[in-house]
């Protein structure tokens, strides 16, 4: 039942994902990336990671999408659609993904930690919740300070950034 | 395969989104008698006795309306978007507690480890059914609509979630079904007057915890967009917001996706703060069948006074204007559920609750 739910979902993600790139609509590509944001977030929980399928969904899908939707729908769309297909281009990135797809199956294909299958998630006795709380709080909690003000520094910088001057 | 599990859950599922569906209809027909007892009028009464089978004649009317698509919509889009208004609200109804166990079944559909955060993911997906039905209509005042209520959402979204943060930290789990347990063992969250009153600790912790509720409450109105928050749909301004396209069942669906938004954020609301299916000197299911029905009685006496508490506000208070709206959320609730976080956290470590 899992590996059948598994098969339906990572197919979902891949035929959406490839959507993205070939919709001539930015709305419908941002509703193709929500899509396979969501199938991605049933991938995780289906490996019993709740916490960081939900987050998933919370953020990217709920959040950041919403407001990639906000600003394309703003836009003028017609000049979009009727751009040409620049085929060569189209070649050349479709070249360059698959000599990138060849060399990662040729890495992992030799590397033996990847063959080996890890214990399931469900096994341990603690909840993801705690234990990503406790890694990110406890042992890398100067890290993650320091993210946040990078973070915070950048928001400050974008706002100044898009004010309008007032004299 | 555990069969058994997957039997009673299907049965869950179907008994509880056939009751959510049937509250919701005649959620609508109550809202109708309540503005009307408010305004002194009468209200819907010809139909049935007391009007009761109303709610049956408007889905008639919802089901044979023509169903009409202007021709200068994006159709794909414009049929897709009530749909998705509709659907978040039902999903999230899933990890609600609405009971405590019925013949040693738990009477909660799916209890996950990360409940609230599912609900604030699948409740922050209920933004595109809005925003698209407002951009696929190809015109001017849905468009606004959509906008406005994207904005409006994305800002209560943050008050929403940082008003839960001192019951978790209470709490100390994410799960809804240890929130309702921790509230039958020491006294519901903003009720300290039920089990131990004489915990100094308990009553100072109240304050902050109706604060979180006041903020709570009024983000579910705004997330809900009801009145004082409903510019998204605003009638006088927008004629209509988002929905003036509709017509037939596509209005329909997004008129009841409110409904049942609210019906969700009750039962939540309900399950944070007011102790769950839990009502003092009613044991839970363990001890018979009917104690199991009563709980989820209790719990859904209760949703009933909050919906009817949304009701009063919207047809007492007038609409935000929306600079008023953004300076609310941003400027006020952001920063008072932040200050009562931090009130919180001390008074745990000091009392050592």
């Amino acid at each position: 039942m899992s590996v059948f739910l598994f098969w339906i979902f990572a197919l979902m993600m891949l035929v959406f994902g490839v959507a993205v790139v070939i919709n001539r609509n930015p709305v419908a590509s941002a509703l193709s990336l929500v899509v396979s944001f969501l199938a991605l977030a049933a991938l995780f929980m289906s490996l019993d990671a709740y916490f960081i399928g939900i987050i998933q969904v919370l953020v990217y899908a709920g959040a950041i999408m919403v407001l990639f939707l906000f600003i394309i729908m703003l836009l003028d769309l017609r000049a979009e659609e009727l751009r040409k297909i620049n085929w060569v281009a189209s070649a050349g990135g479709l070249a360059v993904a698959l000599a990138l797809m060849v060399q990662i199956f040729a890495v992992i294909g030799r590397f033996s930690l990847a063959k080996q299958t890890f214990p399931s998630l469900a096994k341990s006795t603690s909840d993801d919740v705690h234990r990503i709380g406790l890694l990110l709080f406890d042992n890398y909690n100067l890290p993650f300070q320091i993210i946040g003000v990078v973070i915070l520094v950048a928001t400050i910088g974008a706002v100044m950034l898009s004010r309008r001057e007032t004299r | 395969m555990d069969y058994f599990f997957i039997g009673t859950s299907l049965i869950k599922i179907v008994c509880l989104l056939g009751f959510v569906l049937g509250l919701m209809n005649y959620a609508v027909y109550a809202e109708r008698r309540v503005s009307a007892l408010i305004q002194d009028r009468l209200g819907p009464n010809r139909v049935g006795p007391a009007g009761l089978l109303q709610p049956i004649a408007d889905a008639g009317k919802f089901l044979l309306k023509e169903q009409f698509t202007p021709a200068h919509v994006n159709k794909l889009y414009y049929w897709l978007a009530p749909c998705l208004a509709m659907v978040p609200p039902v999903i999230t109804i899933a990890v609600v507690p609405f009971g405590s166990t019925l013949f040693g079944v738990p009477m909660v559909i799916a209890d996950i480890n990360v409940g609230i955060l599912f609900v604030f993911a699948i409740a922050s997906l209920g933004v595109y059914g809005i925003v698209l039905g407002g951009w696929a209509s190809n015109s001017k005042y849905p468009f606004l609509g959509g906008v406005r209520s994207s904005s409006q959402m994305i800002s209560y979204e943050l008050s929403l979630g940082l008003a839960v943060i001192p019951i978790f930290l209470l709490v100390g789990n994410l799960r809804l079904t240890s929130v309702v347990q921790y509230q039958i063992d020491h006294g519901w969250l903003i009720a300290p007057f039920i089990g131990d009153w004489t915990n100094l600790g308990k009553w100072l912790l109240a304050i902050p915890m109706f604060i979180s509720f006041l903020v709570f409450i009024i983000a579910v109105l705004a997330e809900t967009n009801r009145l004082p928050f409903d510019l998204p749909e605003a009638e006088q301004e927008l004629a209509g917001g988002y929905h003036t396209e509709y017509a037939s069942m596509k209005f329909g669906l997004f008129f009841l996706g409110e409904y049942i938004a609210m019906i969700t954020g009750s039962g939540i609301i309900v399950t944070l703060f007011f102790g769950g299916w839990h009502l003092p000197g009613i044991p839970d299911g363990s001890h018979g069948w009917i104690f199991g029905l009563i709980n989820i009685a209790v719990f859904f006496a209760k949703v009933a006074a909050l919906i009817f508490l949304f009701m009063w506000v919207r047809w007492t208070l007038p609409r935000f204007r929306w600079d008023q709206l953004m300076r609310l959320g941003w400027l006020f609730f952001f920063e008072i559920a932040l200050v009562n976080i931090f009130v919180v956290a001390i008074i745990l470590i000091y009392f050592h609750l």
